[in-house]
């Protein structure tokens, strides 16, 4: 290809990133084939952000719409991350469990309908903190349901990232999909420096954030199963692949003895190389989770 | 979190609905229905306290353009005047497309 070509091309993208969840969501979709179920005209928000005095938005930031992709049955659930942060609250965690279930339900009558999580999140709302916790067990309850009969795919485009109890979730998930902004982690890097220290984790080294939690490392040791860039028509292809693929022989995270052996082999009294993890753990099949 | 309200004359009723924006840092989210009679509502909740006359001016300057009867909600997280314009334009916008 011709740089001319490749300019172009850089020109005429179209950010994934840029777009906000509702957008995101519409994008994915085969066209016009995508509606809204509990938009923000029906203003279920969090009854607890104005007790706190903080501003709810009117769909608590999670936005949900079923339609078909690929020609077949999906249901796309869109985090907000530029609200509160994505984060999982009483009423956003209740649509994306309730859009899950009923994507089982829909498996169980034998119309398998495909769930796709576009995550901006950092976990748990900290102002429904209790909520949010049983919302995420009930979210992650709701995947492993689900996933027997359609794949559930996770998408980590950034810049939020997909941080605390909905990493858990992404991991549970038949695929993850992600790009080289975006971050998936257990606890976000200011948590693990407040906690541990500077010495532990530099919160403000973007190198070695990006060295542990970055998609392009994630991709790299098997903990992704696509790499694709800031680029709505890639991230929907992918998509499209991914559902017509179906449900993986094996999930990542049912392969419990594969991990373990890999984790205990770690010499964890030196530090852990990003580079020389990316090589030790990219042998074997782990990003080989398909029929 | 302030809670405004305010209302408006109108001259005319208008039909469908839009939806913009996000409750984000510096940005603000616009709901427009159709208002049954002749005037406007508007209902602010915003993040930020104080600013009653600085919504008052803005919202005088777009009612003084827009006669239709409509009710306006507004969850904002701290946008500027400008922003705020731009997004009842949009909503207005995206109600006539």
């Amino acid at each position: 290809m011709s740089a001319v070509r490749d300019d172009l091309a850089f020109v005429n993208r179209q950010s994934f990133i840029e777009l906000h969840a509702r957008e995101r969501a519409i994008a994915l979709f085969d066209s016009g084939t995508a509606r809204e179920l509990l938009g923000p005209f029906d203003r279920v928000e969090s009854p607890w952000l104005p007790l706190q005095g903080v501003t709810p938005q009117a769909d608590d930031g999670c936005v949900v719409m079923k339609g078909k992709i690929s020609g077949r049955a999906a249901v796309v659930v869109a985090l907000e991350g530029a609200f509160q942060g994505g984060s999982l609250g009483e009423v956003s965690g209740a649509k994306l469990t309730a859009a899950l279930d009923l994507a089982r339900a829909d498996g169980e009558k034998g119309k398998p309908t495909a769930a796709v999580m576009l995550l901006e999140t950092g976990g748990v709302r900290l102002q429904e903190a209790n909520l949010g916790l049983a919302a995420i067990a009930e979210i992650m309850a709701a995947i492993l349901s689900l996933r027997r009969y359609a794949p559930v795919i996770s998408v980590v485009a950034g810049t939020v990232g997909c941080f605390g109890g909905m990493s858990l979730a992404a991991g549970l998930s038949s695929y993850i999909v992600m790009t080289r902004e975006a971050r998936l982690g257990l606890n976000g890097p200011e948590v693990i420096e407040q906690e541990s220290g500077i010495e532990e984790f530099d919160s403000s080294d973007r190198r070695l954030i990006w060295a542990i939690n970055g998609g392009e490392q994630r991709y790299a040791m098997g903990l992704a199963d696509a790499l694709v860039d800031d680029d709505t028509g890639q991230v929907g292809k992918t998509i499209r692949q991914l559902i017509e693929k179906g449900v993986p022989r094996e999930h990542r995270s049912a392969r419990v003895a594969f991990y373990r052996e890999r984790i205990q082999s770690l010499d964890a009294t030196r530090q852990l190389d990003p580079n020389e993890l990316r090589a030790s753990w990219r042998t074997g099949d782990a990003t080989e989770p398909g029929k | 979190m302030e809670r405004i309200e305010f209302n408006y004359p109108a001259k005319r009723k208008v039909s469908g609905r839009a939806h913009v924006g996000v409750v984000g840092s510096g940005d603000l989210e616009v709901l427009l229905e159709p208002a049954d009679g002749a005037s406007s509502r508007v209902f602010i909740r915003t993040s930020v306290d104080g600013f009653r006359d600085t919504w008052k001016a803005v919202l005088d300057r777009f009612f003084a353009k827009y006669d239709g009867a409509v009710r306006i909600e507004i969850n904002d997280a701290g946008a500027t005047p400008g922003s705020v314009q731009l997004r009842l334009e949009q909503a207005v916008e995206a109600l006539g497309s």
